[in-house]
């Protein structure tokens, strides 16, 4: 089951550059959460700084709060420890291309020392089912380098590669932006089905996608929160001025 | 519109013209690097091949001024030889390939690691003999095949390590981070994900060196020794390829001198089927349509 996650006074900087100004921030636990904000505007970084992705480049810096359930991932775990809670999905599907689909999908499991085979083959399966991929591959699941997949598959397969370690929260950085629409509507079945059991953070540039998949949406800009709410509310009746230029096409 | 159609063929043509020619350079370029290799080939063959025989690969060499006898020994010994040297060489250099690449990257002792690695590089394999001969072959008061192989490892460590750098550099940042992400510690996705990705490209380079130290007789001269007997013991002096085609080829004999030939033409025929065998091997453990 997913947990809920409390930013609180984040901040976060690449060497002299303050990217994300105290943000704070409650996410629902088994909603998704969609995040949209012009170019640079630090989505992308706070989704990094949830599962401490952000700090493994080494001029980043971050301070302040994230609690995600009962633990607080800067004070109480190590990187690792939470990364295998916080799963991630990135912008461009980025399979290990030297494996096969099984091996991709195993892979978190397997790189943790857990080698159960009969569990693996069961676990592997449920996780491309969960990402509405089994079908498509079930016949070459050894066969078949996870690279020579389409990119919507490819895609499909991470989130699969994504819940095989059984997280309680997906980040996915824009999982859509480099995949074509019939990818992208799937893809969006998925966040659709996927969070009645997970906590989802979805980051992106389409702002129809914000409205199709997402209860609640925070606006971004220039490394600042500008509004957190439903995403109805966002969409049709924004409090800040900022929000509402966004959201009708009047900058970004 | 007007379309004018004489200029435009007029311009067609240069341009056809200038493709052919690049074309045609592109071809000769690679006649010219190829024919070498192939010339090399064919003189072996034409000088080698008929002192090929089954005594050539069983036997062992005739004492001075016999005629006939084999190689097996130093077949055998360079054989030898060249497992000792990779064994040490290549994980040494793969070490020290991740290091440059993945934990000291922009370090000052990655830099001198590396400054250090290229000019190894370029220091004469004779010098190499003489550094292994102080190294090993004094302290243990006698020459070795173990001392041969020290001396081939330390001329295969900066091949292998600067190859293995370049090769994990070549590896996306999106994987690593597809291995972090995972909740993958760093030095298991290093080992298990960079490393394996890069594989392909490492064991070319481990192929490179071990092609480049299988031709080498100075650095054995004075380490290996040769022997014109049959050993196999890495404590003692052992026969090599490279060392028994110097010996006859400077020998006053005509027979000796075609078997030098001879062991030209297989010395190069083996690190052939050595580098094919490995590569087929290290290409079944890849799958199709990997990139």
């Amino acid at each position: 089951m997913g947990v809920g996650i409390e930013v609180t006074n984040l901040n976060a900087w690449y060497g002299a550059n303050h990217t994300l100004q105290d943000i704070n921030l409650p996410i629902p636990a088994n909603h998704a959460t969609a995040l949209i904000g012009p170019s640079g505007c630090g989505k992308s970084t706070f989704v990094r700084c949830l599962n401490r992705m952000h700090e493994t480049n080494p001029i980043a810096k971050v301070t302040g709060s994230v609690r995600i359930g009962e633990i607080d991932i800067y004070a109480d775990a190590s990187p690792v420890e939470v990364r295998r809670r916080v799963g991630m999905v990135f912008q461009r599907p980025n399979p290990f291309p030297t494996m096969s689909i099984y091996d991709n999908v195993a892979s978190g499991l397997k790189l943790n020392g857990y080698s159960n085979r009969r569990s693996l083959d069961e676990i592997v399966e449920r996780s491309l089912k969960h990402a509405a991929l089994w079908d498509e591959v079930k016949d070459d699941l050894k066969k078949k380098s996870g690279a020579s997949l389409s990119g919507g598959q490819q895609q499909r397969m991470c989130i699969a590669r994504a819940l095989a370690v059984d997280p309680e929260v997906l980040l996915m950085d824009e999982p859509a932006s480099a995949l074509d629409p019939v990818s992208t509507s799937k893809i969006e079945d998925l966040i659709f089905q996927l969070k009645s059991q997970y906590t989802i953070v979805i980051v992106t540039h389409n702002m129809q996608q914000a409205a199709r998949v997402a209860e609640k949406t925070g606006f971004f800009l220039n490394g600042r929160m500008v509004e957190f709410d439903s995403t109805h509310k966002i969409f049709t009746n924004p409090s800040d001025k900022r929000t509402e230029d966004y959201i009708t096409g009047r900058f970004g | 519109m007007k379309t004018r159609v004489p200029e435009n063929r007029a311009r067609n043509m240069v341009r056809t013209a200038a493709d052919h020619l690049a074309t045609g350079l592109a071809i000769l370029a690679t006649v010219l690097v190829v024919m070498p290799l192939v010339a090399i080939f064919f003189y072996l063959i034409y000088k080698g091949a008929s002192s090929l025989n089954l005594a050539f690969f069983t036997q062992i060499p005739k004492p001075e001024g016999e005629v006939g006898g084999g190689m097996a020994n130093a077949i055998v010994g360079s054989g030898v030889l060249l497992g000792v040297a990779s064994l040490l060489g290549i994980p040494v250099g793969i070490g020290a390939g991740i290091f440059l690449a993945e934990f000291g990257r922009g370090t000052r002792l990655a830099n001198a690691i590396r400054f250090t690695a290229d000019v190894l590089n370029g220091v004469p394999s004779i010098v190499m003999g003489i550094a292994a001969y102080s190294l090993v072959v004094v302290p243990m008061h006698h020459y070795s095949a173990f001392a041969g192989g020290v001396a081939l490892s330390i001329m295969m460590i900066p091949t292998v390590t600067r190859t293995t750098e370049e090769m994990l550099l070549m590896v996306p940042h999106s994987v690593r981070e597809a291995a972090l992400g995972l909740g993958v510690p760093n030095w298991r996705s290093v080992l298990s994900i960079t490393l394996r990705t890069a594989s392909p490209g490492v064991i070319t380079g481990c192929m490179l060196a071990f092609a480049r130290v299988a031709g080498e007789t100075a650095p054995l001269l004075f380490t290996a020794l040769g022997n014109q007997f049959w050993s196999v013991s890495l404590n003692r002096e052992i026969a090599a390829l490279p060392l028994q085609i110097y010996i006859y080829a400077i020998s006053p004999y005509d027979d000796q001198h075609r078997l030098a030939w001879a062991g030209a033409l297989v010395l190069i025929v083996l690190i052939v089927l050595a580098v094919s065998l490995v590569r087929y091997v290290a290409s079944r453990g890849i799958l199709k349509g990997a990139s």
